[in-house]
């Protein structure tokens, strides 16, 4: 597909839809959103990109393997389970910092688990997109 | 006239352009008219969500529409590609 006007569309969607995705994640411990949706909006995303050029260019805008995105989102949700554990108290509790940071908000290990999820759904979707795409 | 039954009205109006979409989707004969019916389908659930989010104040559901807006881009062209390379 070699359409000019798909080309540009995805050079200015693909960064709008990554924001957008981030700002599902942050905000979704307290409104609408969470690291599942920003996950999947992120991989459309990578998938815009996928069918303007290709699935070859979109793994190597990607820079890493979708397993690996796979592989540390689990790490990232397993070690916000830990820290809870380490400080004494039951597996999981979540603890949260006193002040909110100006931006992002309160940041604590819900904000961290909700990331890994982001990255496991990221990871996953790309995964099962780029194989079905390449046959 | 109470402003909201314009929203009721635009509704109303939107769910009748629906049924003539799902009309189009279900008879279209061939299959670029079906991939237009759904584009529009999904341009007139825009229309329904932001027409419900300021009807009953749920600033909220705009970021669904947002969603819909991006994402239903995405499956018209991936349409369009499978029909290029089946002909």
């Amino acid at each position: 597909m070699g359409s000019i006007i798909l080309h540009l569309a995805a050079r200015y969607l693909m960064p709008l839809l990554l924001v957008f995705s981030v700002f599902l994640l942050i905000r979704g411990h307290n409104e609408i959103g969470g690291g599942f949706v920003g996950g999947l909006v992120a991989a459309a995303a990578f998938i815009l990109y996928a069918i303007a050029n290709n699935v070859q260019e979109a793994r190597r805008i990607l820079r890493v393997h979708p397993r690996a995105l796979i592989a540390s989102g689990l790490l990232v949700a397993l070690s916000s389970g830990l820290v809870g554990w380490l400080t004494g108290k039951p597996f999981m509790t979540g603890l949260w910092l006193k002040d909110p940071l100006p931006v992002i908000g309160k940041i604590g290990t819900p904000l961290m688990f909700d990331v890994g999820v982001y990255l496991v759904v990221v990871g996953v979707t790309l995964l099962i997109i780029f194989t079905l795409a390449e046959e | 006239m109470n402003i909201e039954v314009l929203y009721f009205l635009a509704l109303a109006m939107i769910s009748l352009g629906l049924v003539l979409a799902f009309i189009r989707l279900v008879r279209g004969p061939s299959l670029p008219d079906r991939v237009v019916a759904i584009d529009l389908v999904v341009a007139l659930a825009i229309g329904i969500i932001a027409s419900y989010a300021i009807l009953f104040d749920q600033p909220a559901f705009l970021d669904v529409a947002i969603i819909i807006a991006l994402i239903s881009f995405l499956g018209t062209i991936a349409f369009a590609y499978y029909i290029e390379r089946r002909v």
